[in-house]
């Protein structure tokens, strides 16, 4: 286990050289988010005083987009999957397959170190804007409700990087990944819940993203902290994001020992 | 002895050459040149898919109806992929140029450097997707049923070209920042990530520091909805349009001017 601190310490050492990458990073993306509530400010404005929105006040939207940047900022990959396509395609795999370390153990240590340093950069920004907005940002009902968000959450960081991983794993096969990762996070940013609530989507569009990780990957915990997923909602939806979680974590496992054997160690 | 061939020949046949490179570099990847085509086109859908959610739940925004809004993220994905064709891979480029010292042969070759730094690259791509932008916006003119006239189609075009202008200038100047610092292409990437607010109707902002900044220091909320506003017959005075080619004027003059220090600046990284 030891070394595997090793390589947290070292992933936060390379990381805070990234620091102001990460500080534009995090205060760039809020300029977009901020574009988004004024547009639904501008919507409940002619709707009147207690205007909803498919059950949203404007204050419970506006929280919805507080706690997305959040949650985005604790669990979403980062460089992770650009540096593991490099990583095949330009053969640095191979001292991993001469040490006894383990390649996915090794970047999930360095998933959480670069989390850890972008939460560390990313708090002075996000938190000034929901210091700005705090009159909308709401606490969950209680502890409970916090303990499910928060076990939810970890399991939303583990979906992201596996789901990534797995995808950069595909740079066995083809020689340029980045479409491909583009195209799922695409996916992943409507359908995850990045851009809108999932629950104002009329209702047959949102069973069938139910059938898809990707809610899983942000809305699923957001809803709790709303309190808007309870009782046996709550339940059925962890057991699924538990399903993904292992499901990805299975196909992860398999697309390396498949990848290996493709794998001809190009410059190494 | 023939004659020397005039300035403006010389430039066009060089940069005739930069597209046949750019033609060549494409076409050797010709899956991934279709792929990138596929994901420009998911997010400008998936943007539309946001407008029509949108308005399940209202049926305007601010004086903006659904299919004018329609019309404005078709304008401002054409504006952005053009842009894009362009100068966007080379403005990103250019931190590597300095930081590899590559920009050294930029700079030997007998032809002005911003030149051949703004324009070395083609995306041949983003002009198929500028073209399904321009397919989507005469659908949404359609459903309007709007019929521009002629003056109001290149007026239009050419507050789009302003534009374009106005994106170039400033991310290049941003680029610049290379110069002085290696992490300035997080700051590029940065400003691509403010065209999103590009395509937002301009009547969700009331007035403030944000619409301020956005309209007067980085002109976001200007470059799509002033040329939307001219084709919809919504524009109600001509300070908007002014606006922004005054600010296109200003942003060049002033990329210029820095891309002007900086180059004094540079030090070759690698020699």
């Amino acid at each position: 286990m030891a070394k595997y601190w090793h390589v947290i310490l070292i992933g936060m050492q390379n990381t805070l050289s990234y620091r102001v990458n990460f500080l534009f990073r995090a205060l760039f993306s809020l300029v977009p988010l901020m574009g988004t509530i004024y547009l639904w400010r501008r919507i409940y404005e002619d709707k009147g005083e207690d205007g909803e929105v498919a059950g949203y006040t404007l204050a419970a939207m506006t929280s919805y987009y507080l706690l997305v940047t959040v949650v985005d900022a604790l669990t979403a990959v980062n460089e992770d999957d650009w540096q593991i396509a490099a990583d095949i395609k330009d053969g640095n795999i191979s001292q991993f397959l001469l040490k006894p370390i383990d390649y996915l153990s090794y970047r999930f240590c360095l998933f959480l170190s670069g989390r850890l340093i972008y939460m560390m950069v990313a708090i002075v920004p996000v938190g000034l804007f929901i210091w700005s907005l705090r009159s909308y940002f709401v606490v969950p009902s209680d502890a409970a409700t916090f303990g499910w968000f928060v076990l939810s959450m970890v399991m939303t960081a583990l979906l992201q990087f596996l789901m990534s991983y797995t995808m950069a794993l595909l740079a066995f096969w083809v020689l340029e990944v980045s479409t491909f990762i583009f195209i799922v996070f695409a996916f992943e940013y409507i359908a995850g819940g990045h851009l809108f609530p999932l629950n104002i989507l009329p209702p047959l569009v949102q069973r069938v993203l139910e059938l898809t990780p990707f809610p899983y990957q942000l809305f699923f915990p957001v809803s709790i902290y709303l309190g808007q997923t309870t009782g046996d909602a709550l339940t059925r939806g962890l057991v699924i994001q538990a399903f993904w979680t292992v499901g990805f974590y299975g196909i992860a496992r398999f697309a390396w020992s498949r990848g290996i054997k493709k794998y001809s160690a190009v410059g190494g | 002895m023939p004659s020397r061939p005039s300035n403006l020949r010389r430039y066009l046949s060089v940069y005739l050459a930069l597209w046949r490179n750019s033609i060549i570099r494409e076409m050797g990847f010709k899956a991934n040149f279709l792929l990138w085509i596929v994901v420009e086109g998911l997010w400008f859908v998936l943007q539309l898919g946001f407008v029509g959610v949108l308005y399940l739940h209202t049926d305007r925004i601010g004086d903006w109806t659904k299919w004018q809004v329609v019309m404005l993220i078709g304008a401002g994905h054409c504006i952005q992929q053009v842009f894009q064709a362009f100068f966007l891979v080379n403005c990103s480029n250019l931190s590597e140029l300095i930081r590899t010292g590559k920009m050294d042969f930029m700079m030997l070759m007998p032809i002005n450097t911003r030149f051949l730094v703004s324009l070395r690259q083609v995306d041949l791509g983003a002009f198929v997707n500028a073209g399904s932008a321009v397919g989507v916006m005469v659908y949404a003119g359609m459903q309007l049923g709007l019929s521009p006239t002629l003056g109001q189609m290149a007026g239009a075009a050419f507050l789009g070209v302003t534009a374009i202008f106005i994106h170039y200038a400033l991310m290049f100047l941003l680029a610049t920042a290379s110069f002085w610092t290696v992490k300035a292409q997080g700051i590029v990437w940065g400003y691509y990530n403010l065209f999103n607010i590009s395509r937002l109707p301009d009547s969700a902002f009331r007035a403030g520091w944000f619409r301020n900044v956005f309209t007067f220091v980085l002109p976001m909320i200007l470059v799509a909805n002033v040329p939307v506003k001219v084709l919809i017959d919504k524009m109600r005075s001509p300070w908007e349009p002014l606006l922004l080619v005054a600010m296109a004027v200003v942003a060049m003059a002033a990329s210029e001017a820095v891309w002007r220090i900086s180059l004094r600046r540079y030090t070759s990284a690698s020699s």
